[in-house]
């Protein structure tokens, strides 16, 4: 059966979600090998065993931190070699495409990206994409090479799938151009304790109606009542009321929970961009012509500070 | 010396349009009027600051695409840009990112360059890749997804905020880079600069012109095929309610039936 690479998202060993999902997705089209790179990539391989990859390649060297994205592509590349996978996978971050990208050119293959959906095809994997703000669904493959795709997160379940996970040392020998781009310095972002946006099953957004970075509470509160990740539209980071990283839409993250709640949020295209395809859609906006209210499985027209502190208190009462 | 920079643009359709795909599945470019992606105004403004805080500078626009991709070019020389190339070929329709990349690493090497900087991704496709594929094909380091960037000496640096962590990056001149929408509002044309765009030389460049053959491009040549292309079905009109002082519990008996509470 042919092997299929799976490039593992890891922070010291703990394997972040996407990449359970691309093992999901991997096993329709082969059997998954992962390659785990930097510091703790062998303590990644019981979890990738336990969920599907039958080999588990892994390498560390000061490179994979102290410089940008081209070490990971040399590893890649030297894993290709020693591979021949009918298929590499990488979760859809931004560092994740941009290792695709130079992959792709490195094997000379065809590359797609932010797939949210991948089957296997008698032509190879074929990807289901969503096109202009989420309005059209595209299903694409490689015609060149072996298929480098990107995978978004949430895409697939996340499926138990027991395997061997044999951990091997992949050679990898750096190339000129990877030391090119130095880090010089790095500064860990702060946890929330909230999940990981991209990853949430439920988010929490805010918008223009919150009306300052002192009224984000309101927002956190709901979101913490669900367990839930919080986002902010483009008008409130720009605002300066919350972190560009919570970002949601088309310069932000594209997001896909099973529930996406938007308060004081319009739903411009921006903003639309990156949560249409959540499955249930709720809004609470005091403007009945808001154009999210257009998406939404249910609506309220009212006052945010109203209905969102009730909506909490509800929730916290249900929950008991 | 002169410090060389290029900055790819591309001409986009306007995404506020109702945009969909043309029968080739390629994007319908004539539907809804095309305009400069706003991710690269962000572009053109940082290599305009830049070039404004070298002794010797020089921005030169790049794109490609149709004949109307000459707005884009037309709106970076009003925002500042010195000069402005434009890569036009039939053979050029359905291109993919592979292709493109190819294309525009070529036209940066003729155009000479110390710096490349380009926009996070394109408001069409979103893929966000270009920058690293034009530093893979131009062999050159890449900093992106900068939100604040510099130039100094023969050094480029700037601030990188992912998702984990914030990363200071470094490298030598030549490189790419790319910047976010937060690295500073794009400035408006002025009409002072509105006017002297009309002046500036706007290069007109063929496959040819580039060493490039026609089959190394377009559809046919492109690495990956979109085989269909589907409007998302709309989504059923849900329940709205109105606010009478118990919205937000009616919200919580909707949550509560979806089994989120």
């Amino acid at each position: 059966m042919a092997e299929v690479l799976v490039y593992v998202d890891h922070v010291d060993g703990a394997v972040r979600k996407p990449t359970l999902e691309l093992l999901t997705l991997a096993r329709r089209l082969g059997e998954p090998v992962a390659v785990a790179l930097g510091a703790g990539a062998e303590a990644t391989a019981a979890t990738l065993a336990e969920h599907g990859a039958t080999r588990v390649l892994t390498a560390d060297a000061s490179e994979f931190a102290d410089y940008l994205v081209v070490p990971k592509v040399d590893a890649l590349q030297a894993a290709c070699k020693a591979v021949s996978p009918a298929a590499v996978l990488i979760p859809s971050s931004a560092e994740g495409k941009e290792i695709a990208a130079r992959l792709a050119v490195r094997i000379g293959s065809g590359l797609i990206t932010d797939a949210i959906d991948l089957e296997a095809g008698d032509e190879g994997p074929i990807a289901t994409q969503s096109a202009f703000a989420a309005a059209f669904t595209t299903k694409s493959r490689v015609t060149r090479g072996t298929p480098v795709i990107t995978v978004k997160p949430n895409s697939a379940p996340v499926e138990a799938a027991a395997a061997a996970g044999v951990v091997e040392a992949l050679a990898v020998s750096f190339s000129e151009a990877a030391t090119g781009t130095k880090v010089t310095a790095r500064t860990a972002r702060e946890s929330t304790g909230r999940p990981e946006l991209t990853e949430a099953a439920i988010v929490v957004s805010g918008g223009r109606g919150v009306n300052g970075a002192e009224n984000f509470p309101l927002i956190e509160a709901l979101a913490d009542s669900l367990g839930a990740a919080v986002g902010a539209s483009r008008a409130a980071v720009d605002a300066g009321w919350y972190p560009h990283t919570n970002q949601v839409g088309q310069t932000g993250k594209s997001v896909s929970p099973q529930l996406y709640i938007a308060a004081g949020i319009s739903g411009a295209i921006q903003h639309r961009a990156g949560m249409q395809t959540s499955k249930t859609i709720v809004a609470i906006n005091k403007d009945p012509e808001a154009p999210i209210f257009d998406l939404v499985d249910y609506g309220v027209v009212g006052d945010l500070f109203q209905v969102v502190p009730q909506l909490t208190e509800e929730i916290t009462a249900r929950k008991g | 010396m002169t410090l060389r920079i290029v900055v790819p643009v591309k001409f986009v359709p306007d995404a506020t349009g109702d945009r969909h795909f043309a029968e080739d599945l390629t994007t319908d470019r004539e539907a809804v009027d095309g305009l400069l992606s706003e991710l690269d105004e962000y572009a053109v403004e940082q290599a305009l600051q830049i070039s404004e805080a070298a002794d010797d500078a020089e921005v030169t626009v790049l794109t490609v695409g149709p004949e109307d991709a000459r707005d884009a070019l037309r709106k970076a020389l009003s925002m500042g840009a010195d000069k402005a190339v434009h890569v036009e070929d039939d053979d050029l329709h359905g291109t993919d990112a592979l292709g493109t990349s190819l294309v525009l690493a070529a036209a940066v090497e003729k155009a000479g360059f110390d710096l490349v900087v380009c926009g996070m991704a394109s408001t069409d496709g979103t893929m966000g890749v270009l920058p690293a594929l034009l530093a893979e094909r131009l062999g050159v380091p890449q900093v992106t997804l900068l939100s604040e960037v510099a130039v100094e000496g023969g050094t480029v640096t700037g601030r990188r905020d992912g998702d984990t962590a914030s990363e200071q990056l470094e490298a030598s001149l030549p490189a790419v880079v790319s910047v976010t929408d937060q690295s500073g509002e794009a400035r408006y044309p002025s009409f002072k600069g509105i006017i002297a765009a009309k002046k500036k030389p706007v290069e007109s460049w063929d496959l040819e012109d580039l060493d490039l053959d026609g089959e190394q491009v377009g559809l046919a040549g492109a690495w990956t095929a979109v085989d269909e292309a589907a409007a998302r079905p709309a989504r059923s009109a849900g329940t709205i309610v109105k606010d009478e002082g118990e919205g937000g519990k009616q919200l919580a008996e909707f949550l509560a039936g979806q089994k989120f509470i």
